[in-house]
Order: structure tokens, then C-alpha cells, then sequence
């Protein structure tokens, strides 16, 4: 069972007006402090992540990264942009555990918060650079856009977090993942939301007899979150990418109830596509995905309780249709879970993201 | 006959498709089953680990409904999962949960299961695969296989693949061992059979083949040639609690030496595996099992626990515990030296020790390396230069350790050793899943590389079963060792030349 959040021990720091020498050095002090105070201390060595947020949201981003539990970063350095701000105030906080067993040991985590002015943003490697833990990956989110922090961020991170569903621009999001794929590894939020969906649409068509039945989809329609068009896309490019459809971009109606449709041209059977914004959803991602094949057999997964919600049909000539219904388990993982994912996602390298990025690129026109 | 071409879907997911199963449960109102596997089953549930379509039937003797089954499953997993249920993927699992009660020798057992299993085949519109797992008294599990066989339930067909996994003990003989392997194997092909060693599903244990063979620093050292000694540890704090009926039977020996010491052992001296399928892997730790001799009687040692302090209460000795027979000659301590006579281990000792109520709860190995040939250095004022170690843990804390000799701080040349750690509590975000979720999964996939193949099981009991029946033949009084102590001094004896027990 889970257990009730333990309390916690905590050295803080706090300076105005200060230097990102200043600022390492107090992170030092705390880390020594707490392991000579108990030696079962030990810090965390997993990654940086680096957050680059409006100072007004700030308090919002910092819940966030709380609710993401254990799949936490081992140092998190927050750069609060403050309008008008012209010198740096920092915060260093180094907190575990308040109880320690004997003989056990507890991972200290490390959290700085830099308030910056936007004239900082420009350099804020400069800023950044001393603060993060040499030899251990880092990685760069930025919510709330700062494009220019990101871009000054590139040559001493790996990895960029991203939802290319926040930004209402899907062509624009889908654009900006591309680019800063061609430097560092994208972690997309949108991308990981469809994670269950793909898996499930790959079981689907693992069994051996039915492989065959992946060059005769006839038929792809994606239910999403009005605003995750960028989910839905990358799904089909995904299905494009692996599957070698020749795509070309879909033809958008705006509206309640949007669309997006269109063709693939598969190896031996065309593919309808369609996108369709489900006004009734009310978390991002997808609500569903139907999949049609030439031999007559529709598959159709369902957001449900429990997992999703799975119905098929098959068509008889001259016989009545056969139905199956069924649920595929599976806990929903919620916003917070899906931000740990992400980070999670981080040390990890998905061969197939790339592709489909550039898949929905072509689609999204 | 051409082969499927792969699923081009596949690639890159973390979870990749397992072929629709049921999994049928004999013992499913077990202890084992109620701790580890409907926990396990409900954690691969709750990540959309499991099959596309997942069936559960629980098969044991007591008579009771089927949701009377589903609801003790439910209360089972709120009681003991890693994480809190939720509730709604814990309905989904349970909500066609089957029973069928019975003795395991009863044919109308096995004739209500095939009927269960067809219904759910027919629902599902497919053959789904089969899996099933024998969580019950070891003496059921040739029963459970012939019945198995009888009602023609474990033959593969077309797309439905059979799988049976078997839990430890594998016989408590070599002849009751090969017994087994021969009547399991009359019903079913070895390839079918997923023998549970849950040690191997540790994220730590499988970490060693990747210490090994993914870092180039070490494996050059891993031989006769720097290694002194290697030392495997697996001490419990506890007493025997209430299994004073299976231990007072088993005793230290069978329940960890001849299974779990012998599969870490093994993993830590095989020689690199052309690539890591199950049978590849499998023919190496086989290998090196071959290249062990039973040990000679000065080179093991048995001892029982007395009474002591343990957490600072005074406890009872072994044969005060309730159950144990006041006559009992079972050891609650054994050590063993072996040696691995190949090119590479050649007279380098490996120390095996194992006991309860002991100073800590702590399972590793400890590979010693010999000295330096030459010291530059004095040592006077300071403990000195102290040949290296590479410790594996596996518990409390999972991680690898190694010593090395450093300056102490100071206008002298003085040293002491220090420790370089890695934990994989700070390096990785991921809670490790229970070694049970993973070997279930693999189980249902069809991977047998964490399982124990038969030839490996019988390579163990050959080892083995020599001391087993020298103790057994030999009625002398068994030393005790004081509960929370580090151990009998007398098991110092089997340690050559200037080797020491490590501190647990």
C-alpha cells in the first residue's frame, strides 16, 4: 500500500542580488551539511531538469513537479522570469527525508529558484551553466514558451521537454519540436499521451495471422481533446512512418467538432484518414481511435473505466456480423503522471518519435 | 513454412505486445498467490501491462463462488500491492474472475477448467494462450502436469501457445528432481516450462550481467588472474516466524544455497552468451555449474541459531520455536566452499554463506581482488592499503560498491580505504516492479531467460545433493550461534589461507 508523504528534512539558502557562483557554492555547503548531520544522506544523481517559467506561474509549475512523485529530477533549477527584474535572486533548497533507518540510506533532492529578468534570457546558460551537476544529463522545459532561454540553453542540454499540444498553433508546435530535434532529444507531452494507444493498436496487429491485416487498413479516424489536433497527428504519423504510407497533408474544417481528412496511400490499400476534435473531452490527448480494414473488420478503442473500452466487428457476407466488446486494462495516468513520464522518458530514446514527428508535419501541411 | 514478417508496430514500445492469455492460478488462495502474485498481476494491470485480453482463474481446494474468489483477490491486493489500487482498473481485472475449486487429483477439476478456458476462447472469438502457474505444495506439481496432460489442456494449438510455470522447491533431491523433470517433461516440451527462480526477476541480480558485460573495465579483471576470493552472502535477520513445518523440512541448504546462491554464482562467472535469448544465456550458467565439484566435508559447514538478542529483545534459539521438533537437526546456517574448475576461476575460492537470525538482513557478493604486488607505502599510522573489492548488493540497498585505497588528507603518505557507490535509488527515477511482475510477464511472452532451465536445475541438485545427504546421515549436535550475531566462529574454518568472513 502506499504509504502516507513523509515528512521532510530541509537546509534552504536564500540570497538577493546574487551570482550563479554564490548560488553553487551555498548548493555545496547544503549537501555537506545534511550528510555531516547524517551520513545515510546522499544526493540524488539522475539529471537535471531546467525550468524556464513566468514568475506569476511559477507556484503552479513548482505543484506540478511535486504531484510527479518519485520520478523526480535528482537537481531541478527554476528560472523565474520576472517583467522589469534587472539582478538575480536565489533561492537553494537540499531536502530528503526527515527519518532515516539504520543502515539505510536517503536520496537528497536539490532545488534552486533563480528570479531573472527577461534581458537575461539571451544568456541564461550563462546563469545556468555553473548550477547544474557536470557528467549527468540535463534537461530544458519551458512551459510558458521563452523560445530565446531554450535556444540559449541547447549546447549544454540533451534532452527538451515539450507538450506540442499547448502551443494552438499545431503546425507552429509541430515545426518548433522538429527543429530542436535536430540538436537535442524531444521528450513531447503529447507524444507520451498516446503512448497506451499505440500500444494497444501494435497488439492489435501482433498476432501472427492478423499481421497481414496492416496493409489492408482502409480506414484510420482519431477522436482528440479540441485542442490536441498535435497528439492525433503524430499518432497517424506514427502509423505512416512505420507502416511506409505515402502521406499528404489533410484538409482541415475548423469549427465545434473540427476535422481534419484526408488519404494515405498505403503499399496495397488506401487510407482514410480523419481527425476528429471531441468537444466533450476534457483532458488533452485522444479519446478514441477506429481502425477499418479492407477484409471488412473494424476495431474501435474508447477512453473507459478501468482502461480502454475495446469493440470490434466483423462483417459476414450473407451472415449477421460478429461483436466483441471487452476492456483493456489499464489506470489512467493523469496530467501529473504523464509530466513524470516525461522526465522519466528523459533517459530513454524512442527510435519511432523522429519519424512520426516528421510524418505529422507533412500531414499537418 | 515462411515466418510472420515482425510487427512493424512494435518497435520502440517499452511494453511490447504479449498474445492474448489466461492465466490459471492453482494455489490462488496461497499465501505466495495472495502476497505476490495477485499484487503483481494487479501492477501489470494498472500500467496496461498485461494482454489485450486477460483472463484470471483461480483453481483451490476450498469450495466458493466465483466472486467470493474475485472479492478475496481484491482485498489481497489492497492489503499487500506496492502502490494503492484503483479501484476501477481493480474491477475491470477481477470483474470475470473464474473459480473452480477442488482437490489438485480430482479429474473433475480439470474438466470444470476446460470448460471455463473453452468459454473464454469462445468469447474471445480466438484461441487465447494458456498459462498456468503452480503456486502449491511441490508434491502437487507432477500431479497437476499429468492432470493437465490427461485433459489434453496443455497442448499448443495453431496460435494458442501452453506455459507452465513451476514454483521452487525444484525437488528437494537430485533423484526427486529428476523424478520431477522426467514426469514434467512426459506431459509437456521443455520450452513450455517457466521454472521460478524469483531471484532472477531482481532488477539488481539481472544488473550483474550488465556490470559484466557492458563496461570493458571490468570483465578483463574477471578472473583467476586478480581476483583473490569472492565471497556470496545471503543472511536473514529474522527467525523462521510460523514455516517452522516447511523449514524444520528444507533447512538453509535447499531453501537458498542450492537455488538462489548457486544462480548468482553462476552469473557472475559465466562466460560472456553469444547474445541474450533464454537458451544462450542458459547454456552458460549451465556451464559453469558443470565446472563445480561437490564440496568436500572440511569445506562446508552448518550451525542452527540459539537464543539471543535481536533489535535488543531477547529471542528464542531454533528448536524453541513453535513447530520445531525438539529433536531437529535442520541448519538455520550454511556455508560452503566451492571452487569453479575452469581456465578462468581456477583456484579462486567461492565462500557461500547463508542463516537467519543473523546481525542484518543483507544479500551481496563480495569479489575480493588480490593485492597489489609491491607497496610503496608504510602503513604505520593509518589501516593501511587493502586489496580492492566489488561488492553487488541486492539488499537493503541495491547498488555496487567498490573499495579503494586513497591518501588520508595530511603532510603523510598514509592510506585508508574508501568507497566509490553507485545506488540505484539515486541514479534512477523507476521503482523497481516486484521480480514477480516481470516474471510474469516474461512467463506469458514466452522468454525463459530468467527461469531455470531443467538441465540447470539438475546441474544444482548435483552440487548439492552430496551434502545434503551427508548431513542428513550424520546425526551429530549442531553448533548454535547466538541470535544477532555475525555468525559461528566455527564456519571460519573452511576459509583458506587468510581469508575473512566480511562483516554482515
Amino acid at each position: 500500500m502506499a504509504a502516507p508523504p513523509a515528512a521532510m528534512m530541509d537546509g534552504v539558502w536564500r540570497e538577493r542580488d546574487t551570482s550563479p557562483a554564490a548560488i553553487e557554492a551555498a548548493i555545496r555547503r547544503l549537501l555537506g551539511e545534511a550528510h555531516a548531520a547524517n551520513s545515510a544522506y546522499v544526493p540524488a544523481r539522475v539529471m537535471n531538469l531546467v525550468c524556464i517559467v513566468d514568475k506569476q506561474w511559477s507556484g503552479e509549475i513548482a505543484n506540478r513537479l511535486r504531484r510527479v512523485g518519485r520520478l523526480h529530477p535528482s537537481r531541478t533549477v527554476v528560472v523565474e522570469v520576472e517583467p522589469r527584474r534587472t539582478t538575480l535572486d536565489a533561492v537553494a533548497t537540499v531536502a530528503g527525508p526527515a527519518e532515516t533507518k539504520p543502515g539505510d540510506f536517503a536520496v537528497l533532492r536539490e532545488t534552486v529558484i533563480v528570479t531573472c529578468g527577461p534581458q537575461h534570457l539571451a544568456h541564461v546558460d550563462t546563469i545556468v551553466d555553473p548550477l547544474v551537476v557536470t557528467d549527468l544529463s540535463t534537461m530544458v522545459w519551458a512551459p510558458h514558451g521563452h523560445d530565446e532561454a531554450v535556444d540559449a540553453l541547447r549546447h549544454l542540454s540533451q534532452i527538451v521537454l515539450l507538450d506540442s499540444v499547448a502551443d494552438p498553433d499545431v503546425d507552429e508546435a509541430l515545426q518548433r519540436a522538429s527543429d530542436l530535434s535536430d540538436e537535442l532529444y524531444v521528450v513531447d507531452l503529447a507524444w507520451l499521451r498516446s503512448t497506451p494507444w499505440r500500444e494497444r493498436i501494435a497488439a492489435t496487429f501482433d498476432p501472427a495471422p492478423v499481421r497481414g491485416d496492416l496493409k489492408l487498413l482502409s480506414g484510420l479516424q482519431i477522436r482528440h481533446h479540441p485542442d490536441s489536433a498535435a497528439a492525433a497527428l503524430l499518432v497517424v504519423g506514427w502509423l505512416g512512418s512505420r507502416l511506409g504510407w505515402e502521406l499528404s497533408p489533410l484538409v482541415t474544417r475548423a469549427g465545434n467538432g473540427a476535422t481534419r481528412s484526408g488519404t494515405a496511400h498505403g503499399k496495397r490499400q488506401d487510407v482514410k484518414v480523419k481527425l476528429v476534435a471531441d468537444p466533450s473531452m476534457s483532458v488533452p490527448g485522444l479519446a478514441g481511435v477506429t481502425l477499418e480494414s479492407a477484409s471488412g473488420r473494424t476495431l474501435r478503442f474508447d477512453r473507459g473505466e478501468g482502461g480502454l473500452r475495446a469493440h470490434y466487428r466483423r462483417t459476414v457476407r450473407g451472415g449477421a456480423d460478429v461483436e466483441r466488446e471487452w476492456t483493456v486494462l489499464g489506470a489512467s495516468r493523469g496530467e501529473s503522471g504523464i509530466l513524470g513520464e516525461g522526465i522519466r522518458q528523459a533517459l530513454l530514446r524512442d527510435p519511432t518519435y523522429g519519424p512520426a514527428l516528421e510524418a505529422a508535419l507533412v500531414l499537418a501541411g | 513454412m515462411s515466418e510472420a514478417p515482425e510487427n512493424p508496430l512494435a518497435k520502440g514500445l517499452e511494453r511490447l505486445p504479449v498474445h492474448p492469455t489466461v492465466l490459471v492460478i492453482f494455489g490462488a488462495t496461497g499465501d505466495l498467490a495472495k502476497r505476490k502474485l495477485l499484487p503483481a498481476l494487479y501492477n501489470l494491470a494498472h500500467e496496461g501491462a498485461l494482454p489485450e485480453r486477460f483472463h484470471l482463474i483461480g483453481v483451490s481446494r476450498r469450495e466458493k463462488a466465483h466472486e467470493d474468489f474475485a472479492a478475496e483477490a481484491a482485498e489481497a491486493i489492497r492489503s499487500f500491492s506496492r502502490r494503492e489500487p484503483d479501484e476501477k482498473v481493480l474491477e475491470a481485472l477481477l470483474a470475470e474472475a473464474k473459480y473452480v475449486p477442488g482437490t489438485f487429483d480430482d479429474e473433475s477439476v480439470y474438466r470444470g477448467l476446460k470448460e471455463q478456458l473453452d468459454a473464454f476462447d469462445e468469447a474471445a472469438g480466438q484461441p487465447l494462450n494458456r498459462a498456468f502457474y503452480l503456486s502449491t505444495a511441490p508434491e502437487f506439481f507432477p500431479v497437476i502436469v499429468e492432470a493437465l496432460g490427461n485433459e489434453e489442456l496443455t497442448k499448443a494449438a495453431g496460435e494458442r501457445e501452453v506455459r507452465v510455470i513451476i514454483e521452487k522447491p525444484f525437488g528437494t533431491t537430485l533423484a526427486e528432481a529428476q523424478d520431477l523433470n522426467q514426469r514434467v517433461l512426459s506431459v509437456l516440451d521443455e520450452s513450455q516450462v517457466f521454472r521460478i527462480d524469483h531471484y532472477l526477476g531482481k532488477e539488481t541480480v539481472q544488473n550483474m550481467l550488465a556490470f559484466r558485460f557492458a563496461n570493458s573495465m571490468f570483465e578483463p579483471l574477471f578472473n583467476r588472474n586478480f581476483i583473490d576470493n569472492v565471497q556470496i552472502t545471503a543472511s536473514e535477520d529474522i527467525g523462521i516466524g510460523t514455516r517452522a513445518g516447511y523449514y524444520d523440512h528444507a533447512g538453509a541448504l535447499r531453501d537458498l544455497v542450492q537455488n538462489h546462491m548457486l544462480q548468482l554464482l553462476t552469473l557472475l562467472c559465466m562466460e560472456p552468451p553469444v547474445d541474450f535469448s533464454a537458451d544462450e544465456v542458459r547454456s552458460e550458467k549451465v556451464k559453469v555449474l558443470h565446472s563445480i565439484r561437490p564440496p568436500h566435508r572440511d569445506a562446508t559447514f552448518r550451525a542452527r541459531y540459539g537464543p539471543g538478542t535481536a533489535a535488543g529483545e531477547d529471542v528464542p534459539g531454533y528448536l524453541q520455536e513453535d513447530g520445531v521438533p525438539a529433536d531437529s537437526h535442520t541448519e538455520t546456517y550454511a556455508a560452503l566452499r566451492l571452487h569453479v574448475e575452469n581456465w578462468r576461476w581456477a583456484g579462486v575460492p567461492f565462500y557461500l554463506r547463508t542463516g537467519k537470525r543473523l546481525a542484518r538482513k543483507v544479500t551481496e557478493i563480495a569479489v575480493t581482488f588480490k593485492p597489489v604486488p609491491h607497496l610503496a607505502f608504510g602503513s604505520e599510522g593509518s589501516v593501511g592499503v587493502k586489496p580492492n573489492q566489488l561488492i553487488f548488493t541486492m539488499q537493503p540497498n541495491e547498488g555496487v560498491s567498490m573499495s579503494l585505497g586513497a591518501k588520508i588528507p595530511g603532510t603523510r603518505m598514509r592510506i585508508r580505504p574508501v568507497n566509490m557507490e553507485f545506488l540505484y535509488g539515486t541514479a534512477f527515477m523507476s521503482q523497481s516492479p516486484e521480480a514477480y511482475e516481470r516474471l510474469i510477464m516474461d512467463a506469458m511472452r514466452g522468454d525463459a531467460t530468467l527461469f531455470t532451465r531443467n538441465d540447470e536445475v539438475e546441474a544444482q541438485w548435483r552440487i548439492i545433493d552430496p551434502v545434503v545427504r551427508r548431513w542428513e546421515d550424520e546425526a551429530e549436535t549442531l553448533v548454535e550461534y547466538p541470535s544477532g550475531s555475525q555468525g559461528p566462529p566455527e564456519a571460519n574454518e573452511l576459509l583458506l589461507g587468510d581469508d575473512e568472513w566480511r562483516a554482515i
